[in-house]
Formats: C-alpha cells, structure tokens, sequence
C-alpha cells in the first residue's frame, strides 16, 4: 500500500516538475521573442520548412476529409430531406473544427517530428552547446523561429486544408451524388459566417503555438543517444496530438 | 591565465569533480589527461561556463567566469574557442558556413572579408578546396579539422579540445596533434586539451596534469610526468588498473 503511495506521489511530483520547466521554457520564448536581434532569415527558413514538410500531406488529408464528410453528410441529411444543407455542412465542420484540428495533428506528424529530431540531434551532437561557447543565444537561434514560424505556418496551411476540403466536398456531392453546383455554393454562403472563420483560425493559431511549444521543449530536453532523441520525438508527437484535442475540446466548450 | 580553484561539481549522487586546482599558464599547450569518465570534459564545460560548480572558481583573466551571467559571460566566451569531441559542426551549413559562422554572427565584417577569412582558416588546417563540402560528407579526421579552423577563425586567446583525436586511426591522431601544434604557433593562442592519447600527447604538450577520481593528481612538464613516481600517474601511463 505505501508502495502505491509513493509510486503515485512520485508521478505526480515527476509531472509538476515538467510542467513547471514547460512553463519556464515559454516565459523564456516570450523573452527572447522581445529581444534582438530579430533572426528573420532563420524565421523564413523555418516557415520554407514547416510549409514544405507539410503541405502536401495537408493537401490529400484536406481533400479526403471534405470528401468523405460529403459522403457521409449526405447520407444523414438525406434521412430528413435535407440535402439542400450539405454544403454548409461541409463547410462549417471543416472551418470551425475538422479543418484547424486535424491540419494541426498531420502538421505534428511532419514538421512537429522533424524540428523535435533536428534540435534532439543538436543536443547530442553538442551543436547547441557550440552555439553558447560562439556567444550565440540556441533560444533565440533554434526555439524562436520555430515558434514564430508555428504561429505563422498553422492558419496560413488550415486555410488551405479548409479550401482543399471545400473543393474535394464539391467534387463528391455535385459529381457524386448529384447535387447542384449552385445548391452546394450558395447555401454555404448563407451560412457560413466571418465568425466561422475567425474562430477556426484561432484556433489554427493556438495549436501553432502549442505545437511549436511542445516539439521544441522536447528536442531541446531530449535525452543521450539515437534513443534519447527516438523518445523525444514520439513523446512530442504523443504530448501534441493529445493537447491538440484537449484544448481544442475547451476552446469549443469555454472560449469560442 | 586560467586558474581553477577548488572546484566541485556532482550530478545527483556522483560526485564528479572533487576540489580541482588547477593554473593554465599563457601561450601554452596544456593537456588534461585522465581515466575516461573522469570529469575531464565536465571540467571544460565548467571553463566556458556551459557548466555552473557546486562550488569553487574560474578565473580567467582576473574575472571568476562562473560568477558571470548574460553579456559579461558572453565577452569571456568570445576570447574562447572549442574544438568539441565530435567536431558539433551545424549539420545543415557547408563546410564554409560552418567556419565563417562566428563572424557572420558576431562581428559586422564585410562579406569579402570574412571569405578571404574562411579560405584562410582553411587553408591553415589543411581542407582548401572543401568549402562547399557538408559535415556528413566528411572523414572523422576532416571533420576534427574544420572545427579546428572554426574555432581559429575568431582569433581567440584561448582554445579547448575536448578528445580532439577521439575515434582517429594513430596516423590520424598524429596528423591532428601536428596540426594543433603548428596553430598554435601560428596564432600563439593558449590551448588546453583533454585528451586519453597516452604516448602522443606528450609531444605536443608544454605542461600536462592527470586528473583522477575528480582531483589534479599530478601536474608537470611531459617530462616530469613520465618520470613521475606517482603510482596513480605510473598506472595510468602504463595503461594498468
């Protein structure tokens, strides 16, 4: 009994621990996002890159999930005759929901991976530790960017995966299914409102930071060998993807 | 130049450096040789400050360095180049931004300058022609090398080694000690090397100090060091335990 106790006590202090040094990780990103020099040549490097690794994945995710919802939209709503309403269907669970979330979740699994691994492998390999001996701040060299580029990166590529989704959801119901161009465009216009928009690229937003936070905390924290850094990637993609949902969940319920 | 004194450092329960007394005298090659895992790369990272003691001090130039924070550490560590183990050149740069990153960072030279800089810093360590070459493209030896020629390129007082030799076939390690022999001469910088290269060591060494179970043991000329009646250095020099 006294094992459990201290088995589970001693979780539980494990994770205050890590939220605590999160949490000071990021009040160190807010510093140093204040502070110059502002390496802007580094930002576009890592907007190139998160947009690279992840655009074409996005691209098929976005197409399949407005294809697919179509699909099964038109199956529901057929039940009450109101199939007059899929395009607003589609188009509202893609921008306010499908579209921020699972954008943010394919953008964890490619980009969120890679910078994780990339700044893990400048750990062991002591690139960080280079950086401080030539005077050059790694937070502010390495971290930064990719935050910025996070917060940069998430609306610009739901935006497209909401557009891809829009399109591939278009495709299905008026090639498909039979539905009228006109019915699928106009209804949505009706509506979808500026509203809709805006809550969806919160939260594209938000993840964007939570993303970045999190894969650079880990790459930054990763542990010794190919296995530190192994463990540091799926823990990244884990925490993130998890967090994604949770606070995607509590965005919906408390703030939007 | 650079005094070391009474310095502690534990990680959990191990204790790692034990009251380390230590001078490094100006303009000379010093080498700290030792078992491995015995604190020899831990006391470098205390000496540019990536590692705070427990307690003791630092001094270099009459400023304790682990008192030091922000710009005032940066300062010491500008006078300061390292040659890590694995070279820790930037994986994504070529072989050329790799060697002009400290001036494109750190000073506002003109870009002519810095690559009349590169080519020489190169050249000097014996890699011309390899500028747009990536680290991954590189032998373990080249890669010793261009970190070497980072590390030259700022012109520091001080250079570290740590394992400079590390994983290099005997020629290689040879070719690498001449190699930090000659710069030195050249740019009449001080160096320390961490090293376990037990004969090789001593022909490229002005003073050399074993350091055993966290402390300096023995400190002295090559010379000395192999005439040493201490059993500690006699074992180590030996190679028995």
């Amino acid at each position: 009994m006294k094992s459990i106790f201290r088995y589970l006590g001693n979780n539980v202090l494990n994770l205050f621990v890590f939220l605590g040094k999160m949490f000071l990780f990021l009040m160190e990103i807010f510093y140093y996002l204040l502070i110059p020099p502002f390496r802007f040549k580094n930002l576009l490097k890592q907007i190139r890159f998160f947009g690279n690794k992840s655009m074409i994945v996005v691209v098929f995710t976005g197409a399949f999930s407005g294809m697919v919802l179509a699909l099964q939209g038109f199956y529901a709503l057929n039940k009450f005759g109101a199939e007059a309403l899929l395009g607003p269907v589609v188009a509202l669970s893609l921008i306010r929901e499908l579209g921020p979330v699972l954008c943010a979740l394919m953008v964890t699994g490619r980009a969120g991976s890679a910078i994780t691994a990339e700044i893990g492998i400048m750990k062991i390999t002591e690139q960080i530790d280079a950086l401080t001996v030539m005077a050059v701040n790694p937070m502010k060299y390495v971290v930064v960017p990719n935050i910025l580029a996070g917060i940069i990166t998430f609306p610009l590529l739901t935006a497209i995966f909401d557009l891809i989704g829009i399109y591939g959801g278009y495709l299905v119901s008026v090639h498909a299914l039979g539905l009228s161009e006109g019915t699928y465009f106009a209804q949505m216009e009706l509506y979808v409102d500026m509203e809709d928009i805006r809550i969806g690229l919160y939260k594209a937003l938000s993840f964007g930071l939570l993303v970045s936070w999190i894969c650079t905390f880990m790459g930054y924290n990763a542990g010794y060998g190919a296995r530190g850094v192994s463990k540091a990637t799926t823990n990244a993609v884990v925490l993130s993807s998890v967090v994604i949902l949770l606070w995607d969940y509590m965005l919906g319920a408390f703030l939007l | 130049m650079i005094e070391i004194k009474d310095l502690y450092k534990s990680f959990g329960k191990q204790e790692v450096l034990r009251g380390v007394n230590l001078v490094i005298q100006e303009g000379q090659v010093t080498a700290i040789i030792g078992r491995s895992g015995g604190g020899k790369s831990v006391l470098l990272k205390h000496i540019v400050g990536l590692l705070k003691p427990d307690r003791g001090s630092i001094f270099i130039k009459g400023e304790d360095i682990t008192k030091l924070k922000g710009n005032k550490l940066d300062q010491i560590r500008s006078q300061i180049g390292v040659v890590f183990q694995g070279g820790a050149l930037f994986d994504s740069m070529t072989v050329y931004e790799n060697v002009a990153f400290p001036l494109r960072e750190k000073t506002k030279l003109d870009k002519n300058i810095i690559h009349e800089a590169v080519l020489k810093s190169l050249h000097d360590v014996g890699l011309d022609g390899m500028e747009y070459k990536y680290p991954a493209e590189l032998s373990g030896g080249m890669r010793k090398r261009v970190a070497l020629a980072r590390a030259l390129i700022g012109k520091p007082k001080i250079i570290l080694f740590d394992e400079p030799t590390t994983g290099l076939d005997p020629i290689l390690v040879r070719s690498i000690h001449k190699l930090i022999k000659n710069t030195q001469k050249q740019y009449g910088f001080t160096g320390l090397i961490i090293s376990h290269e037990i004969p090789e060591i001593f022909e490229i060494s002005d003073t050399v100090a074993l350091l055993h179970e966290g402390t300096i043991v023995e400190v002295g000329t090559p010379q000395e060091i192999q005439e040493s009646e201490n059993i500690i250095v006699k074992k180590f020099i030996m190679g028995i335990e």
